[in-house]
């Protein structure tokens, strides 16, 4: 049970839409950078991003490959675990759903994103799947930034934003479930801001 | 589940406010005692949650000051103006207050002696809390690791923990401390200017073929200037570790 702190009163941001807020965040305006190591730099001819499915079908894409495929432009809130939340940002990249399109086996169920880097999350399939997830390569109608995950990232944005990983360079559809870099470090498996699922067990 | 804590599970506990440090005007260092802490490592940190008369609630993490002892957790506050937690627990927490606190939150910009090194640790502005846990645990646990510790102020009256720095590098052997002052310096300031580059390191750091742990903690643009540089000196991007704060507040 929470007691009220002597002498806290707060400062309630009080033009932020509550509904759009989940417990326990609070809205910036500008655009934190987290991440465990140096940004790695992609160039992007020698870029790739690749899909394995369980049954070991593999598919590539060359950056052109991939920049030719049909985009999605779309405007989300987004939820960082370390409390900040960021609303209405604008993302152009190109959906899982795309990706996944012809020919990958999703009976799995799991899927781990690896980066460049090094980086790993797990999420489940259909968390990605049905217009929820993207490879966005730009934001705010600029090229990603290398510091915010460029040249491309995962965007999942109603999980936690650790799921979004930077840089991404391969997606392993898999029967299993394994935990990512930041899961196998005691932070929540799923990442639901809305359940504030910041750590295991919460 | 009601009541029965999950094995692995962060849940809030009460932490008593039993002493306050001045570190700088803007930087405060508060000794919480926390019945029930499970203990934590150098780099760990915490979320605090404070609670208003009205059920507002809010909530910030903070990276732990000292290595573990007990049930004692120290955090090391740097003053944001427009901030919400930080004004609250420099300018009215007191001796006794109470706050909630969860954790220890984290688990890879960690180090504890037996990682080994040599060990370099870069803080910009409050960024050295966690580099402090790293620098004290070693001279606790009286380990040879080798460690050279820079951090980066704007002027010498903002350099956090200045005098016990002075006397762990006068008295602990293996322990380099430099800093480096980016807007004013005293005149008889002997230690370096500037904002740390890719010069500075190549002078002051580590040479990337002892291959130092890296831990490097500030600013965004502190940890990019800093990360990218030690790379381009040919340290291993694996054993960099990063921790950067925007504006928390």
């Amino acid at each position: 049970m929470s007691f009220p702190t002597r002498g806290f009163r707060g400062r309630r941001q009080l033009d932020a839409p509550a509904d759009r807020i989940p417990p326990g965040q609070y809205v910036t305006d500008d655009f934190p950078v987290l991440s465990a190591g140096p940004t790695p730099r992609v160039p992007l001819e020698e870029w790739r991003f690749t899909m394995t499915d369980p049954l070991g079908s593999e598919r590539s894409w060359t950056w052109a490959d991939f920049t030719a495929l049909p985009t999605e432009t779309v405007t989300v809130d987004i939820h960082c675990v370390t409390k900040w939340s960021k609303l209405d940002t604008t993302w152009e990249g190109v959906s899982l759903d795309t990706l996944l399109a012809d020919g990958t086996d999703r009976a799995g169920g799991h899927v781990l994103f690896h980066s460049y880097g090094g980086y790993t999350t797990n999420l489940p399939l259909e968390d990605v799947t049905g217009g929820k997830a993207w490879i966005a390569f730009n934001y705010d109608g600029q090229p990603l930034d290398p510091e915010h995950g460029g040249p491309a990232r995962l965007l999942v944005p109603h999980l936690y934003f650790w799921k979004s990983a930077k840089w991404v360079d391969r997606a392993t559809l898999s029967d299993s479930d394994r935990p990512g870099f930041w899961e196998s470090y005691g932070y929540h498996n799923y990442g639901d801001p809305w359940r504030e699922q910041r750590y295991q067990g919460d | 589940m009601a009541g029965a804590a999950l094995p692995g599970r962060l849940n809030w506990l009460i932490a008593r406010a039993t002493e306050i440090i001045e570190e700088t005007q803007r930087v405060r260092s508060i000794v919480l005692d926390c019945p029930g802490w499970p203990g934590h490592l150098p780099g760990h940190h915490i979320d605090i949650r404070l609670t208003a008369e009205d059920g507002y609630q809010a909530q910030r993490s903070y990276s732990i000051a000292r290595p573990a002892d007990d049930e004692e957790v120290v955090i090391t506050v740097e003053l944001v103006d427009e901030g919400e937690i930080s004004p609250f627990l420099i300018e009215d927490l007191r001796i006794g207050d109470r706050i909630e606190i969860r954790g220890p939150v984290g688990g890879y910009f960690v180090w504890e002696p037996s990682r080994g090194g040599p060990l370099q640790l870069i803080g910009g502005g409050s960024g050295v809390v966690p580099l402090m846990a790293m620098l004290r645990a070693r001279v606790r646990a009286g380990s040879d690791v080798p460690v050279r510790y820079l951090s980066s102020a704007r002027s010498h009256d903002d350099l956090i923990y200045r005098s016990e720095l002075e006397s762990v590098s006068s008295e602990v052997e293996g322990v380099e401390v430099l800093h480096t002052l980016t807007r004013s310096k005293p005149p008889d300031w002997t230690g370096l200017e500037g904002r740390v580059d890719r010069v500075m390191l190549a002078r002051q750091a580590w040479p990337s073929f002892t291959r130092p742990l890296c831990y490097v903690c500030g600013p965004t643009g502190f940890v990019e200037t800093v990360a990218n540089s030690l790379v381009s000196l040919g340290h291993q991007p694996s054993r960099i570790k990063t921790e950067r704060f925007g504006p928390t507040n």
